[in-house]
Order: C-alpha cells, then structure tokens, then sequence
C-alpha cells in the first residue's frame, strides 16, 4: 500500500474527513477547489496535523492519534511541489536542487543529481536565480528540488495552476516522465479532468471535504456525475491501447484496444507504443444497427450495461465493449425509442474528434488540434 | 582650522570603539528576541515588548539611573558581577557600552522584526518538507532572507550608540580616556571658555562617522538585497 489515509480535521467551519488507500504510481486527487485538497496533502505532508487518524505511506506510520504518534514534516520523507514553486530566492537553481540533499542520510541518496536534471530539462538553468526563471522552469525546478531529496512519495499540490494552458501542454510529458522513470508514486492534486484522464493511474475524488469515491483511473473516470462542474461536462471513458499500424497514405495511425480498433491521425510514435485515449461521453453517438454509409472510421460494438444519472434532458448510458467500458451521454428521448436497455447491443460512433489531444497521454505529447472526420 | 587634540581623538576612539561594542553584543539578543516577539505566543510576551521599547519613550537619563541602580558597585547586578566575575561596569568604558546596547536595543528589535514578519513562511514550509530541521531552516533559510534588516538595524544600533548621551553620563559620567564619547567631550567643550573649537571639530568628525556608516550600509543592504528581495 502506498499511501494509507483515514482521518478527520477541523479548520474553523470545514471539516474533512477523508477515508481511502491508494496503490497507483500516480493518484490524482481531484475535487472542485475548497473540497479539501490541499488540506489533505497537507496533512499527509505534516504541514498540519490532523485532529485525529491515521496516514501511513509505503508502509510507515505518519500520523496515529490514537497512539499520540506524529513525525514532524522533516523527517517524513515526503516530497512537496507547491502551487507556487517556493523556489529560495536567496539560492540559485543549483542550491535549490541541492537544498534536499544536505538533509538526506549519504546511504539514501539514491536520485543522481545529472539523472534528475536531465530528466526535466533544466541543465541550462543551473546558475540561474530564481526570479529569472519563467513559470513552467520554476516548477521543473520545484520537482526536481523535490525529488532530489529522495523522498517516499512525491506530493503535487496544482502544480500546474498558475501556468497558461500552452506552459501546461510543456509539463505534462515532465510529470509523465517522473512517473514512469521517477521510481517515486506521485499524489498530484487537480481540478482538471484532461489532465487526471492524462496523467492518472488512480483517483480519488473529493467534495466538501468528504472522499465520495477512489480507484483506478479508469474506472472512476467512468461516473459520470463524479466530474459535474461548471462548463463543459467532461465524463468520459479512458481507454488503454497501443499503436498497430500507420497507414501512410492516408496519414492515420491505427490504435488497438480491447473494445476495438481506433483510426486516428498520424501519430509520431512507433509501432507498439502503448497510449491511452479518452473518449467523452458527449462525443460518442449511438446506433442500434450497425451503421453504414457514414464519414466516421470509428465505430465501436458492445452492450449496454446500464444507464446512469439524468441531466435534464441527457442521459449517460455505460456500454460494454469486450470488457472495456464506454460512457455516451445522449437524450432521454432516444433511450426510450431506441430501447436502450441493457443487454441490448448497440454500435457507439466514435466522432473522430473526441480523440482529445490532452488525453493522448502514454509516452508523449501530441497536438492533435487539427483533427476533423 | 587645528587638527584634533590627543583628548579629542581619544574621545573618538572611545566613541567608535563603544559603539561597535554596543552594537556587536546586542545583535545576537536582538535577532533572538525579535524572533520570539514575532513568531512565538508565551505568557508575558506582552510585557517583554514594553520592556524592550522603554529605552525608546524614557527620557534618557531615567534610563541611566536605572543601570546605576541595577548595574552599579552597589546595585543587585551590578555587585554580583563584580563579585563573581569581577567585572565592574560603573564608570568604565564597558558601561557606557551596556548603556548604549540598551539604548539602542529597541531600534534593532523593531528593525529586525519587520524583516521577520515579512517572510515568506511558505519557504520555512518547503525547507520543512526538504527534511532541514527547523533550526537548520532558519539558519540557511530565515536568517539569509532578513539580513538586509539585521543590517538596517546594526545600523539604527550603531548611529544611536555614536549619538547617546543622557544615558551614559549619568551611568558611567564624562570620564577623559575611559568613558569621555563623542557627545559628552562635545557638551564639556561647550561648558568651558575657548572650547567652541574643539566642538566644532568633534561635530565634524560625528558627521563624517554617521555619512560613512549610512554609505556602507546602504551599499551592503542594496548587495544582500539584490540577491533576497527579488521576488
């Protein structure tokens, strides 16, 4: 288990109470902002301490009130991105990176410090001071300051919220890195649901201070009315894949997936890539016949396995695909004419758009802005 | 006009050697009870601020009878150190140094202490998380993010010290060559016939020491600055 959280806080009229285990190499907590996000990290990383509970990460006790047991922030081993970098300003980028290190028992120092630099992309930087960095260099210089202290686990509050939305598209393939070469799990707080269907492996989501659900990513990306917020709703279905073919000619890159194969423009990775597609629910049309004459190439079969909540006039409806699951939001008024009851087999049309390019994760980055069927 | 006599320059030496004295003791005390005043919550803090900033609302020789009643031959404090220690303050040059430390304490406190208040304690936070125990965050973390205030009040300590008066005489008198400052050989000179000359230069002298001491701090608080106060 690496992270182990049962606990209960007040801070003056909000109280969190937060219950949920995590195994993922990278567990989003996602919530809209003053669910208690970053008061739970918060108090995983001993900035607070909770009234009462219990925190254990990678197997060590943190917090246990009811054995009157507290360890301090710095010896808890946790790494801290903040929203805002706090890089020290009084140190240049070198010391930053290094500041860690100093407190780190010698057999411990396990992250090489050219590994780390290398890894984010910040060799250039090294003599510069803080204040001239820009904000995407500042939080590649935040993590890798945090990781360079060797940390457990590594906790990312927003680390991304203060960047505009082309700096973000920078990061993530940096985050994506950490996770998958960093060797360290990663608790990443967001709001944001491209960037969880992104960079998530697990989930667990908050509001008003409470855990209303947690697992693996693609299984809670699947509610629906997990992810009701302001603007777009963006409930969707997160698909593992893997790159089989390109056809050339026509400039497409073939996907294979437990549900099916996906037809998506060219791709710049190598046959074999492993890649995760997210398809939102308001993208995807249903068909009780398999469809023909149709300019979409994606078409997708399976059952339906339920329905989910109302919103007004829309319905979400969870399909089965070969075992992987699918989520169509389409009006209440065609459940009803079409039958959409469960068991029945339905062909979901895949609008070629609802490849979003946030959620191309895998191994890198792809701007797909210009896809169209 | 003459240059200095052997007593005027005496004095000089007397005043400069005072002041660093007053100032270099009370840093470390500053730095530490600027810090307990700002960040700590103890029973009688309240009345430790206003026993710190007395020096500053008492008139001045009040402030001088109190350190002769205390740190005199006679008083409490006073016969204990020169009983244990041997170490007499009352009418030597090392009492006109504890006059002006605590003279000019008030000024390093405050100094110090809005430079303490405005620290990022977010950063405290982060040096936390990066496993510094807290008191290896305030030496490599707080204490180089407040040195431009520590050196704005060295400074205040320092030019209060050079301009101490009413404290000093009454507690250690105007002793030539063993605690004759700046001011007091400047008020004798101005009591005697034909000192007017001798006043005028001490005057002179006291300019230049207090233009020179602002210069260098302003020059090393704008190159510590450089590197701190950038946001």
């Amino acid at each position: 288990m690496i992270l182990d959280v049962d606990i209960r806080h007040r801070q003056g009229a909000f109280t969190l109470q937060a219950r949920f285990q995590s195994e993922g190499k990278l567990t989003a907590l996602f919530g809209p902002s003053g669910s208690g996000k970053t008061t739970l990290v918060n108090a995983v990383s001993g900035l607070i301490r909770p009234d009462h509970g219990r925190i254990v990460a990678q197997g060590r006790v943190l917090l246990d009130t009811s054995q009157g047991a507290f360890v301090p922030k710095h010896r808890r081993r946790i790494g801290y991105v903040f929203q805002e970098g706090r890089l020290f300003p009084h140190l240049n980028v070198r010391q930053n990176l290094l500041f860690g290190r100093w407190f780190t028992p010698r057999r411990e120092r396990k992250a090489g410090f050219d590994r780390v630099v290398a890894l984010l992309g910040i060799g250039h930087l090294l003599d510069r001071r803080p204040s001239t960095l820009s904000g995407g260099e500042k939080q590649r210089v935040a993590m890798g300051r945090a990781l360079l202290s060797d940390p457990h686990l590594l906790l990312m509050d927003e680390p991304l919220a203060s960047l505009d939305e082309a700096r973000k598209a920078e990061i993530y393939p940096y985050i994506e890195r950490l996770r998958d070469e960093g060797g360290v799990p990663i608790v990443l707080v967001s709001h944001s649901v491209a960037e969880i269907a992104r960079l998530a492996t697990s989930i667990v989501v908050l509001s008003d201070g409470q855990v209303v659900a947690s697992g693996p990513a693609s299984e809670i990306l699947r509610h629906t009315g997990l992810f009701r917020q302001p603007g777009p709703v963006e409930a969707g279905a997160l698909i593992e894949g893997r790159v089989v073919q390109h056809e050339e000619a026509f400039e497409l890159t073939v996907v294979q997936t437990r549900a099916g194969t996906l037809t998506v423009p060219r791709l710049d990775y190598p046959v074999g890539t492993p890649l995760r597609v997210r398809l939102r629910a308001r993208d995807i049309i249903l068909s009780v016949k398999p469809p023909e004459g149709l300019s979409a190439l994606n078409v997708l079969r399976g059952q339906v396995s339920c329905t989910g909540e109302a919103h007004g006039p829309s319905i979400d409806v969870i399909l089965d695909c070969e075992g992987e699951a699918l989520v169509a939001r389409v009006t209440r008024k065609s459940v009803e004419e079409l039958d959409l009851v469960p068991g029945r087999t339905v062909h979901a049309i895949i609008k070629s758009i609802a490849f979003d390019p946030e959620a191309l994760g895998g191994s890198g980055f792809v701007n797909m802005r210009d896809m169209n069927d | 006009m003459e240059g200095l006599s052997p007593e005027e320059w005496a004095a000089v030496r007397l005043s400069l050697k005072v002041a660093f004295v007053a100032m270099a003791a009370s840093l470390l005390p500053g730095i530490a009870i600027a810090f307990l005043l700002e960040r700590k919550r103890f029973w009688g803090r309240q009345a430790l601020d206003v026993l710190v900033h007395l020096p500053l609302v008492l008139p001045p020789v009040a402030v001088g009878w109190f350190l002769l009643i205390g740190f005199g031959r006679r008083g409490t404090i006073g016969a204990f150190l020169a009983e244990q220690f041997g170490i007499v303050l009352s009418f030597r040059w090392t009492g006109a140094a504890l006059a002006c430390a605590i003279m000019g304490f008030p000024l390093l406190v405050r100094a110090i202490r809005l430079s303490i208040a405005s620290v990022d304690r977010r950063l405290e936070d982060a040096a936390g998380t990066l496993g510094a125990h807290p008191a290896w965050v305030f030496l490599v973390v707080t204490l180089p993010l407040i040195l431009p205030g520590i050196i704005a009040g060295m400074v205040l300590s320092f030019a209060k010290a050079m301009g101490e008066f009413g404290a000093t005489i009454t507690f250690v008198s105007n002793i030539p060559g063993e605690t004759q400052t700046i001011p007091s050989a400047i008020y004798a000179l101005t009591q005697v016939p034909g000192g007017e000359g001798g006043a005028m230069r001490l005057t002179l002298v006291s300019i230049a020491i207090s233009v020179a001491a602002l210069w260098l701090s302003e020059w090393l608080a704008r190159r510590v600055g450089r590197r701190v106060l950038a946001p």
